[in-house]
């Protein structure tokens, strides 16, 4: 590989090959928008996420689906027919020139049709073959069925997942965040295992566990288990935990959700809660203000462990506590934000997606994304980077590909290789 | 076998999750973490030292459980950054990493004196990887976060909710693991483009940025065609509509707070569905079809989870995965821990030994690679368990030396 002078990803150089639908196509983006050349090997008819909804001005079509757009930016693709000779061929001598395939076909898939590490090795030494299953494919039950759903279920996040009245089901996190952990994974795995080359090591087969992923990234769930054989229980919009907490959630005026995070315990947080309601003039209307005074001239910080004995203790942490949900309730969600924010408190907006994308923060940051979409005449707002690179910068470097655009071009690069 | 990170050296700010579970995976794969911490106040800059869970009835700074978890395999050494002596052996530590690591507030490696600008002088090709909340670039730079601070800004929360109900959001810090892979992700990617290029480079991570683009469709669905999540009570995040599949939810099972996923992905498995309940209402006819499923998707869960309720949801679920229909129980810890052939043929439970803990399980890695596999060697450093290791073998101090600086309060 080399590496042309200018602004590039830094997977820049890096050719990989995607076999992938829901579950794994996320890796490729993640790859192609570092710069990674991530050419999408789809059947003849486009792959299945193209018929995933929703559609652009909701008419279902292989190149409207918002869905597939998401997950494929950035990347070729390659229109062929692993049930033919002629595909599998194509798609050999594409594997047998590219660093990385990724692929999350069902255990055997791959083995049936001649294409797994151990027939592509052979031509390409230095190939690191990763493959995203539900289970794994060293795993028993390796042919389970399995959607995003089940393996949140079984993984272990949907248990801590829901809210204090356990008569509601626990709750599936949205966004196939199943699927995308594993991913998230596959990443960690595929650029380790490149490292490893890049030292002078061969290429290597990775096996990523949708299951085994879940399992491992359930914070307190798994560890409150593993060290102390104590179960965690679901509590709304905050941590599970093996004790209850106090709720956290409070709506504000305009009906959008708060998580009122962190109260004040030391005396400047107090004081400087006490300056903030004056200025809304709200001070006076609080009826525990004068706690507050207390709170303010304390000459340490105040202390939960000691509330639980100590009623003075406990009555000033509520008052700070309560004056926080009494300015939520009279204030819209973002002004609350602002002005806790700035002035030192954590406390966090309870946004839906279409409120991060039009945010000042993230609009400076450049997280919104323009893409251009030549065919249809217009270009769209993606999200943007999860880092920024500072010397290699994250990009979407082209619209996610029609089905099979890039067949020919990919196919004679084959052959003058 | 090999390791894959061998010879790698990271010099490691991190704590908490977000941070110090990302250069845990670099551990596992065989780099050197170093984790520097502050002698003075006992490494408390990570909030979790020493915290519980507890193995057993003792307690202290090096007792701590998810501390142990998050810090498997790395050494850690003590290190005072407000005296002069202090910021010597730092710049002798960055000159031989590869990689500096770090998830304070913005403004702090500035303050310290080892900002980008500062480490590239010492390093020129250092890879400096910082995480906070919202980045260090931003109107926002200097706002606090912890994990369900960033799942609420980054639109994680909203998503995680049922119908006409408040957010549910997620249970833990799902953005700390989360941030802690992206941060993962982009040091390797940095060092390898050091390694294509000769080039280090900062990368600024924000963990509300790496949030935000987990809800993709969702954001396109709102700039493409204007159509925003608030509406009719939605999210509904059991249910769902990107591919639409319907019965697919969760429903109780047999005993108190237990449940079962199920999700019929087409035809096929709603037929199969359908023959393992045998009961009369699979054959109503506002259920023949998916488009009739949807619309009665209320009466199509009542009438499953009455199915469900009174049968055990292991038992159930694994008939109906025999039937080809994807279906799990809703695991507790228990369940997926100690009972779970999958989590045990994988070894997703090693014990590690930490020196005063002794032995005790941890989060294993949910990759096998087939020629550089990981290894989780031992518990989370103690405080300052490898300081004669690291000033004297790495550094090149000797005892007497190493014994002043503990003296002076430098170590």
């Amino acid at each position: 590989m080399t590496a042309p002078a200018g602004p590039h990803g830094p997977m820049h150089g890096l050719r990989v090959v995607e076999l992938c639908e829901e579950i794994g196509e996320f890796a490729g983006k993640l790859l192609a928008d570092m710069g990674a050349d991530v050419v999408k090997v789809e059947p003849p008819g486009g792959s299945q996420t193209r018929s995933f909804a929703p559609f652009l001005d909701d008419e279902p079509h292989p190149d409207r689906s918002l869905f597939f757009w998401h997950y494929n930016t950035s990347k070729r693709s390659v229109a062929l027919d692993l049930d033919s000779e002629d595909g599998r061929e194509a798609f050999r001598r594409l594997v047998t020139g590219a660093d990385v395939l990724v692929e999350d076909r069902a255990p055997g898939w791959m083995a049936e049709r001649g294409l797994d590490y151990e027939d592509l090795r052979g031509d390409n030494p230095d190939l690191i073959h990763c493959a995203i299953t539900p289970f794994g494919r060293s795993g028993p039950r390796a042919d389970d069925p399995a959607t995003d759903l089940t393996i949140l279920a079984g993984g272990g996040p949907m248990w801590s997942c829901g809210y204090d009245d356990h008569s509601i089901p626990p709750v599936r996190g949205g966004g196939n965040q199943g699927y995308q952990t594993g991913c998230h994974w596959a990443l960690i795995t595929i650029l380790t295992a490149l490292l490893y080359r890049d030292g002078g090591g061969g290429g290597q087969f990775i096996d990523v566990s949708l299951h085994a992923a879940s399992n491992v990234t359930t914070e307190a769930g798994s560890y409150q288990w593993l060290v102390a054989q104590e179960t965690v229980q679901r509590q709304t919009g905050r941590h599970a935990g093996v004790r209850e907490s106090g709720p956290t959630q409070v709506q504000a005026k305009d009906g959008v959700w708060m998580n009122t995070g962190l109260f004040p315990r030391r005396p400047h947080e107090f004081r400087t809660l006490i300056e903030w309601m004056q200025e809304l003039g709200l001070y006076d209307e609080y009826e525990q203000s004068p706690l507050l005074e207390v709170g303010a001239g304390m000459d340490r910080m105040l202390d939960m462990a000691r509330a639980a004995e100590d009623d003075e203790e406990a009555a000033l942490l509520t008052a700070g506590r309560e004056a926080m949900i009494f300015l939520v309730e009279r204030m819209d969600a973002y002004d609350y934000f602002y002005g806790a924010q700035e002035r030192g408190f954590q406390v966090g907006i309870i946004y839906a997606p279409e409120d991060v994308i039009e945010d000042p923060h993230f609009i400076a940051r450049g997280f919104r994304t323009e893409v251009e979409h030549p065919e249809l005449g217009r270009s769209f707002v993606y999200p943007g980077a999860p880092y920024a690179f500072q010397g290699s910068p994250w990009a979407i470097t082209r619209r996610p590909p029609l089905p099979g655009e890039h067949t020919a071009e990919v196919l004679a690069e084959l052959d003058h290789a | 076998m090999p390791k894959a990170l061998a010879g790698y050296r990271i010099c490691d700010f991190t704590g908490q999750l977000a941070g110090a579970g990302a250069t845990r995976h670099l551990a596992a794969f065989g780099a050197e973490v170093i984790r520097i911490e502050d002698p003075v106040n006992e490494g408390r800059w990570d909030i979790l030292r020493g915290q519980p869970p507890y193995k057993d009835e003792r307690r202290g700074i090096n007792l701590g459980g998810s501390f142990n978890n998050h810090n498997v395999g790395k050494r850690g050494i003590t290190l005072n950054l407000r005296t002069e002596r202090g910021k010597e052996l730092l710049t002798e530590l960055v000159e031989v990493s590869d990689v500096v690591s770090e998830n304070f507030s913005a403004g702090v490696m500035d303050r310290l004196g080892f900002g980008y600008d500062q480490l590239r002088a010492i390093k020129q090709d250092i890879v400096y990887v910082s995480n906070s909340g919202f980045g260090k670039q931003g109107p926002y730079g200097t706002y606090k976060t912890w994990g369900p601070i960033v799942q609420a800004v980054s639109g994680l929360t909203w998503t995680s909710k049922l119908r006409d109900l408040e957010p549910a959001g997620w249970g833990y810090s799902y953005m700390d693991h989360t941030g802690g892979y992206y941060m993962c992700i982009a040091i390797l990617a940095a060092l390898h483009h050091r390694n294509m290029t000769g080039e280090g480079q900062w990368v600024d991570m924000s963990c509300t940025d790496a949030g935000a683009t987990l809800t993709g469709p969702a954001v396109l669905d709102y700039t493409a065609n204007g159509r925003p999540t608030r509406r009719d009570g939605l999210p509904d995040s059991n249910h769902n509509r990107w591919p639409p599949m319907a019965p697919h939810a969760v429903y109780p099972a047999e005993g108190e707070d237990n449940w079962i996923a199920i999700a019929c992905r087409d035809e096929q498995d709603w037929h199969a569905l359908a023959a393992e309940v045998g009961e009369p209402w699979t054959g109503d006819p506002r259920f023949a079809t998916l488009d009739g499923r949807i619309e009665h998707e209320a009466s199509l869960d009542e009438a499953l989870g009455g199915w469900t309720a009174s049968r055990d949801r292991f038992e159930t679920a694994e008939r109906l995965r025999a039937a080809g229909v994807p279906a799990s129980a809703v695991q507790r810890p228990g369940d997926r821990i100690d009972h779970d052939v999958n989590t045990s043929a994988w070894g997703l439970w090693p014990t590690v030994r930490q020196t005063d803990m002794g032995d005790v399980r941890v989060d294993g890695v949910p990759a096998h690679l087939s020629e550089t596999e990981w290894e989780l060697e031992h518990g989370a450093p103690n405080l300052g368990e490898h300081n004669e290791e690291v000033y004297g073998e790495l550094l090149g101090l000797d005892a007497d030396e190493i014994a002043s600086l503990r003296e002076e309060g430098v170590i």
